[in-house]
């Protein structure tokens, strides 16, 4: 059994390739856990960030400064009672939010953590993410259609207008940047997700900064397209609160509600992957061309045991700063815990990074690895996350024809003399 | 070899996947015509033809399955929703159905029917007998290919594709014409 599991962390390729479905199915269930605690804590950060930006504390009661407040709603909402207008298309209703969420999670299949660590590689690895997330304005559309009432049938119409222009725009820049992936002696590009990666590492640049700045201006359209997807602020017009009450969602309650706001950041956190693996190198570290001696590598994968480091030592400084009333005790006790466990695994990860780097024991290196592909690839796609709530609290909320007329008539535009750009230049240069 | 990587070497695309894709798809497509109510059909139509994407997927085509997906799924169906979403669904389902095109549907039907089975009985000596083992690690660049051609030279489909690109630019700027006023 443990010689099964050590023959497979040595494993060059995913477990889709390799053919082997259970460890496909393990991948896909810790992906799928890992997503669900992402989202919680999110949704947590989210909060506390938005608060802060506007000098207010946000959640502080339920656990040291509300970090148990995820939990506590979360629970508020399987609790509470579910719903269903009878005037609405029972079944539409009822199977509105599955479609959402399954959007949202299928494309996780390709996204590439690591060489090897995704459950699969396909051929067509982004078309297929693109295409299955575009499913995801499905959910919303049906939701607000079935729900049978005014709100939320203009919050999906405005969904489906806004998905299906943006959608152009984010097709295009993708396109530039898989063009940028034929640059090499052979030729010819890839749709893989994985190869798409192992095409910056060839060409030992990040396509954000190829032919700067043709890279940056299409990686900037996706950006600003993939919030317009995923119907976040400053583009949530679909539920826009001072407009339609909640939007395509308004008569949703309880749990069903709940899985739209799962989908909604699942969605989120899969298109910054997206993003992530297209122009800021995937799972690469910075500098791995430049800075390749072996003491740059140590010192470069001493980095996942230092982040948990230093969250153990905010932990620590807050159990520190607790007021010193009994009324506060279980609280610190609590804090002081969770800082120890994040202390423990920052520990284990040094143990990994130093035994890794040291011996040739080959599976300690392969694992060392793998820690530093997902260490990296999270840490860029966090940044995203971080981006998404501070959007939030920066910008007012568009009109609708503004939205439309900066989809059409400044981001199409842009994106297709970015392409053809792109393509000219890469002949010239070839 | 890696002992991790030999357990269930076998294809997973089994002909019970097809049975399943293929039930789905004619189910679905038998929901699509026989709902009243036009967003059921609609919804219905949206699994047949991920069915059908599914079906492309085990003929070893990703790339026309990614396309099917993005394009029909996650396009042209949003499109249609949208419409009809418009549309108020009670009274559309109350009022008869004005046009009485049944026999000529069912003549077409019927006669597509016997062209399959007609295939289907004297075709066998034509077509393959088993399914041709393509490699689909390259299924994207093999249609480049096609359509581009590789290496100067003109590909097999070069000019058909670019005649048919030139068609749905004439068919955008129809629609463009025939919604706007003055350009």
């Amino acid at each position: 059994m443990l010689n099964y599991i050590t023959s497979y962390l040595g494993s060059p390729v995913t477990p889709g390739q390799a053919g082997n479905q259970l460890w496909a199915l393990i991948y896909v269930l810790i992906i799928f856990a890992g997503v669900s605690v992402v989202v919680m804590a999110m949704n947590w950060l989210e909060r506390k960030a938005l608060a802060h930006f506007q000098i207010r504390l946000g959640p502080m009661r339920v656990g040291p400064h509300g970090l148990l407040q995820p939990i506590a709603d979360a629970l508020k909402l399987m609790l509470k009672e579910d719903i269903i207008p009878s005037e609405a298309d029972q079944f539409v209703f009822w199977v509105a939010p599955l479609i959402g969420l399954l959007a949202a999670f299928t494309v996780y299949t390709v996204i590439p953590f690591g060489p090897s660590q995704a459950v699969s590689d396909m051929n067509i690895g982004i078309l297929f993410m693109l295409g299955v997330s575009s499913l995801g304005v499905l959910g919303i559309v049906t939701a607000g259609w079935a729900s049978n009432s005014h709100y939320p049938l203009i919050g999906a119409l405005r969904s489906s207008a806004q998905m299906v222009s943006y959608e152009v725009a984010m097709g295009l820049a993708v396109v530039s940047a898989i063009l940028m992936t034929s640059l090499n002696a052979t030729g010819t590009g890839t749709l893989s997700m994985i190869g798409i990666v192992q095409a910056q590492q060839q060409q030992g640049i990040w396509f954000l900064f190829k032919f700067f700045p043709l890279g940056f201006i299409a990686f900037i359209i996706f950006a600003i397209a993939m919030v317009a997807e995923t119907n976040r602020a400053p583009f949530d017009l679909a539920e826009a609160e001072s407009e339609l009450t909640a939007g395509f969602h308004t008569e949703y309650s309880g749990l069903r509600w709940s899985l739209f706001m799962l989908a909604e950041y699942a969605a989120m956190i899969a298109v910054s992957a997206i993003a992530v693996t297209l122009w800021l190198g995937g799972w690469m570290r910075p500098f791995p061309n430049l800075l390749n001696a072996p003491v740059w590598e140590f010192i470069f994968s001493l980095f996942p045991a230092l982040t948990f480091a230093a969250l153990a030592g905010f932990a620590l400084i807050g159990t520190v700063r607790m007021p010193s009333h009994s009324f506060f005790k279980i609280q610190r006790i609590g804090l002081g815990v969770f800082a120890l466990l994040l202390a423990f695994i920052a520990l284990v990860l040094l143990l990994i990074a130093i035994v890794g780097h040291n011996s040739d024991n080959s599976i300690a290196a392969r694992t060392r690895e793998g820690i530093d592909y997902i260490y990296w690839f999270m840490l860029k796609v966090s940044i995203f996350m971080y981006l998404f709530i501070w959007y939030r609290a920066t910008w007012p909320r568009y009109r609708f024809d503004q939205l439309m007329r900066v989809g059409w008539k400044v981001m199409l535009p842009i994106s297709l003399g970015v392409l053809i750009v792109t393509a000219i230049v890469g002949v010239v240069v070839k | 070899m890696n002992p991790a990587m030999n357990v269930g070497a076998a294809p997973v695309a089994t002909p019970w996947f097809f049975y399943g894709l293929a039930a789905a798809a004619v189910i679905s497509g038998l929901l699509v015509i026989t709902r009243r109510n036009a967003v059921h059909s609609a919804l219905a139509l949206i699994i047949t033809l991920l069915s059908v994407a599914g079906l492309y997927l085990m003929l070893y085509a990703p790339f026309v399955a990614g396309v099917q997906i993005i394009v029909y799924a996650g396009g042209i169906m949003v499109l249609f929703l949208f419409v009809i979403m418009l549309v108020s669904i009670e009274r559309a389902s109350k009022e008869r159905q004005f046009n009485r095109i049944w026999p000529v549907g069912l003549v077409a039907s019927c006669a597509l029917l016997a062209l399959f089975l007609s295939a289907f009985a004297k075709g066998k000596a034509l077509l393959p007998d088993r399914m041709m083992q393509l490699p689909e690690s390259t299924n994207t660049q093999q249609i480049a290919a096609m359509l581009y051609g590789d290496a100067g030279k003109m590909g097999q489909y070069t000019f058909t594709f670019e005649i048919a690109s030139l068609l749905l630019l004439v068919a955008i700027l129809g629609a463009v014409i025939m919604t706007k006023k003055k350009i």
